[in-house]
């Protein structure tokens, strides 16, 4: 499994040399996940419209390996925006990606932007 | 290193070595304890619950384990038959020896058996230990099995222990008689026209009295049939309950030469130490200013004094002045007396309020200058007891007008009493573990206790008898506002409300969703916390279906089915009852078979298929509903199965149709959230096939009706359900259901079960009785409303889901491509699949 986890490495705006269009706003649901495929990778993209944002992260948990997190619910911890994976609850930040309960799992996270109505994730590949 | 041996594994046993480990000079001791009953020392005091549960570990008071941790060697099923005191040696029932330094006899009491011609006959029981019981509860069955008419049995006296064995007679489904010597009731604690108000009040109840009645013999061949007060006076009864009084067990100390009391009891001094000084003598069995003290708390006190002793701090010592009030709640009624409950005229005078219509009793006794409180008794109300023990005990100054204590302050309006803050530190508020209000305050001003639960932990104020629990909430509260600390139970960062009061805010307010909530009543954008508790909320307030506002669902409820280990679904179509056709289950197969789904029975009678991937859900439950079936809420914090066995419809033994009755309920409450997820069972006989009594509520048909339990649900603590109200008709089953269910729903906090609620309800299964059974709360009505409200407007949310083509976008894996989720595994088991462990 450990080779499945290893594609995933959070990418900053600055890195990205591929913007991926995803789908129209419209096919996202408001204030929760949905996940999208790119090459071999499976991202959750969240459209967080109650704070105007958007973001992606892996959908791997890292935890238990399962493809989940676009599934989890999503909210804030002391104004940090985060999902809880729907497997065990365990809080990831969506800004950097660190489990928020303090253990040592992460997730990679991924920017995102909207360009009339389409929904683009970036990638450094 | 020095050992000590203490004889007798009982309450006081047990306290000696709680009190032993916690003193850190214990590493100089090796303990070892003998217990003669098969298991570690258990919560005699309250012993009938046995009857309502028959869970001997829930009384036990710390487990085998517990003993080991702390090095105590313990050795039940023994028992000491000898002390050698020149050898300073014991010898055990199976003949081994063990070396003592220090010897501890807490042997306690047992049962006085009177020397009644006849007493030897089989059905006549005492009632003291969990054997004892079970012994009492095997005879019944074979007494009731095929007798139709109600059997009577009887209890030989009406001291505290008589009335609840009586209580327990009643239980096991007997006509219950009461046979004591004296005049009164509970002769020793109440005076007469107090036990005029407990008599009649019992009597209510069902429980036949006879009073001064002297029993001659005890009638029958070799088995009882019935007791003979005079030569035309008797009662036919099949079984017999001794509770008589206690007789301490001294033959140890006899057979050794302790100095012992005229009467019996072994002699201690106020170090607890016998005649022999290395010897001690603690509990039931010691002879304490010419006393021995029946109660827990005296025992309790005696323990922490023999382990001081031995351990070195010897200028620990029992008190001279023993305090024997106590506080019980016999058979729904509360008793309490404390201080000097008889006054003697040249001491005081006596200030006596009764209510017979009420069967309410209330007497103080004031000193000759009114200053002061000197004891008194409370029947039928006891919740002042704790503020006039208190007063008691301290001294405290009463009211000028010293009827204001029981009458209340009229004229100016408030209560009488001042704050429980005005009590003085050093006051023991819980006598049976010896704790002051000063521990119980300073465990939060100067300790770490944020809440009741770490104070319990702290001090274990409350976990003995439980009667001080009210005055120790109050303390806990009225410190924590000292601080400014607010008390109360929040839900999440994004809301200061408990789950009860966003119900009502949402409720009243007519809040149209999640958003609005959030906007009006909390801060933030919520989390997993609260928004799955306000989609509940939603749900019992107008019975929307998860497919209304789905982003607040939680992932079981947003895609209706459950995420199993490797993120695939399982499937649980709804088979009320657990009764199912052949086509329907033939459709169950095909469906399985067609999407290759692991299948399995599950515990609630209902077929689980797992495996489904999330775009196979739609399809899966498309054939599902066309054959006729509905979803079975499996995933949601919403009632699941109620359970059946196959009563009369095809059981020999079967009483009532428990299939149709719970095919009927489990149809009334499908698709109803709550804060837990709810299950119910319906026997047809006390056979209980179906578990009933396992579940949040269960039914067992009896004669006459169905016997209702409820909160039986404790999750990973189990509880077992506790006896609600009996004989009922179809009709009266659903209307307590009704209410129950939907009292629950309202108060519970989240994700809080049946019996966790329950044990934190104030005043427990009595107030829950008075608030569904008699309204105390005048809401019955409405309760039922809402509930009808929310039946009528049931829809099944899979065919919600199928039927909307926008909902199919739910289902699908990627929102930019047809592929599933490539990460899947499967591996062979036992002719089907499951998931790869990674």
């Amino acid at each position: 499994m450990q080779n499945i986890l290893e594609q995933y490495k959070s990418v900053a705006e600055a890195e990205v040399k591929t913007w991926f269009e995803v789908g129209t706003v419209s096919d996202f649901p408001e204030n929760s996940g949905a996940c999208i495929k790119y090459k071999t990778k499976q991202i959750a993209v969240y459209n967080f419209a109650r704070k105007d944002k958007w973001y992606a992260c892996q959908n791997l948990c890292p935890h238990k390996m399962e493809m989940v997190l676009s599934l989890g619910m999503i909210g804030d911890k002391d104004g940090i925006a985060k999902v809880a994976c729907p497997m065990h609850k365990k809080n990831f930040s969506l800004e950097d990606g660190t489990n928020l309960a303090g253990d040592d799992l992460k997730i990679a996270v991924y920017p995102v932007k909207i360009e009339s109505g389409n929904v683009y994730i970036g990638f450094s590949d | 290193m020095k050992k000590i041996i203490v004889v007798g594994n009982g309450m006081v046993g047990y306290k000696f070595c709680e009190k032993f480990v916690a003193l850190a000079e214990n590493k100089k001791f090796q303990l070892t304890v003998f217990g003669e009953e098969p298991r570690p020392a258990y919560d005699r005091v309250h012993l009938s619950d046995f009857f309502q549960n028959k869970d001997a570990k829930a009384l036990e008071m710390a487990p085998r384990t517990w003993y080991e941790e702390h090095g105590i060697e313990l050795v039940t099923d023994e028992r000491i038959t000898a002390i050698h005191r020149v050898s300073k040696k014991v010898t055990t029932s199976k003949d081994l020896n063990y070396k003592y330094d220090y010897l501890v006899l807490a042997t306690g009491s047992a049962p006085f058996v009177p020397n009644i011609p006849g007493v030897e006959k089989k059905g006549i029981f005492v009632y003291r230990t969990i054997e004892d019981l079970e012994a009492m509860l095997a005879y019944a069955e074979k007494l009731k099995k095929g007798k139709k008419r109600r059997i009577k049995a009887a209890v030989l006296g009406g001291g505290l222990l008589g009335l609840e064995a009586a209580k327990a007679v009643m239980d096991m489904g007997f006509e219950p008689h009461v046979v004591e010597f004296a005049s009164k009731l509970m002769p020793r604690q109440l005076d007469t026209r107090a036990s005029n108000v407990l008599l009649e009040k019992i009597e209510s109840l069902g429980i036949h009295v006879h009073l001064s009645k002297a029993t001659n013999k005890i009638l029958g061949d070799k088995t009882i049939t019935g007791m003979e007060f005079g030569e035309y006076d008797k009662i036919d009864v099949e079984m017999l309950v001794i509770s008589a009084g206690i007789r301490p067990r001294d033959e140890l100390a006899k057979t050794c030469f302790l100095e012992m009391g005229t009467r019996g009891g072994i002699v201690v001094s106020d170090k607890m130490q016998t005649s022999d000084p290395e010897i001690y003598a603690i509990g039931e069995v010691a002879l304490y200013n010419q006393m021995i003290y029946g109660l827990v708390a005296p025992g309790y006190d005696m323990a922490g004094v023999a382990v001081n002793q031995i351990i070195g701090n010897t200028e620990v010592v029992m008190e001279s002045d023993i305090d024997m009030s106590t506080k019980l709640k016999l058979i729904g009624v509360d008793v309490a007396s404390y201080g000097e409950p008889f006054m003697p005229v040249e001491k005081g005078y006596s200030i006596i309020y009764e209510n017979k219509t009420k069967n309410l009793y209330k007497r103080i006794n004031i000193s000759h200058d009114g200053k002061s409180l000197l004891g008194g008794i409370l029947v039928g109300d006891a919740s002042d007891y704790n503020m006039f023990h208190q007063i008691y005990l301290n001294g405290l100054p009463i009211p000028k007008d010293a009827e204001e204590l029981i009458l209340g302050s009229r004229g100016e309006g408030g209560s009488s009493f001042g704050s429980v803050m005005d009590i003085p530190d050093a006051a023991q508020v819980c006598s049976c573990e010896s704790v002051t209000k000063g521990a119980i305050c300073c465990s939060i001003t100067e300790g770490d206790c944020q809440n009741l639960g770490d104070v319990i932990a702290k001090t274990k104020a409350t976990t003995g008898c439980g009667g001080c629990k009210p005055m120790v909430v109050d303390l806990v509260n009225e410190t924590l506002k000292s601080l400014g600390k607010e008390v109360k139970e929040t839900i999440c960062e994004h809301f200061s409300f408990n789950r009860q009061e966003l119900y009502d805010l949402i409720k009243v307010n007519q809040v149209k969703d999640y958003d609005e909530t959030l906007n009006l009543f909390g801060e933030g954008d919520g989390c997993e916390v609260c928004k799955p508790l306000v989609a509940s909320i939603f749900a019992t307030i107008t019975m929307e279906t998860p497919n209304k506002q789905v982003g607040i669902q939680d992932t079981n409820d947003r895609f209706l089915a459950n995420i199993q280990r490797n993120g695939t679904y399982s499937v649980v179509p709804r088979i009320a009852g657990g009764e199912i056709t052949p086509d329907k289950l033939i459709v169950i197969g095909e469906v399985a078979k067609k999407y290759d789904l692991y299948t399995k029975i599950t515990g609630g009678q209902r077929i689980d298929l797992f495996g489904a991937q999330l775009h196979e859900l739609p399809l899966i439950w498309k054939e599902l509903i066309d054959a006729g079936f509905e979803s079975g809420h499996a995933y949601g914090k919403s009632l699941r199965t109620v359970k059946s066995c196959v009563g009369s419809t095809w059981c020999r033994f079967g009483m009532h149709e428990s299939v149709t009755f719970a095919i009927e309920i489990e149809d009334r409450y499908k698709g109803l959230r709550s804060p837990h997820k709810l299950k119910g069972g319906v026997s047809g006989c006390i056979r209980e096939c179906a578990e009933a009594r396992g579940k949040d509520f269960g039914l067992i048909a009896v004669d006459g009706g169905w016997n209702l339990y409820v909160c039986g649900n404790g999750g990973a603590t189990p509880k077992h359900a506790v006896l609600f109200a009996e004989h009922l008709d179809d009709a009266t089953v659903i209307k307590y259901l009704d209410r129950f269910l939907m009292f629950y729903i309202r108060t519970a906090g989240p994700l809080v079960r049946t019996a966790p609620w329950l044990d934190k309800l104030d005043g427990g299964i009595e107030y829950l009785k008075k608030v569904v059974i008699e309204d105390s709360l005048g809401i019955a009505e409405e309760l039922e409303l809402e509930m009808q409200g929310l039946v009528n407007k049931y829809e099944c949310e899979w065919k919600q889901a199928i039927e909307d083509p926008n909902m199919a976008k739910r289902f699908k894996h990627f929102v930019n491509s047809d592929d599933t989720d490539d990460n899947l595994v499967f591996v062979p088991m036992r002719d089907q699949k499951m998931p790869k462990a990674w």
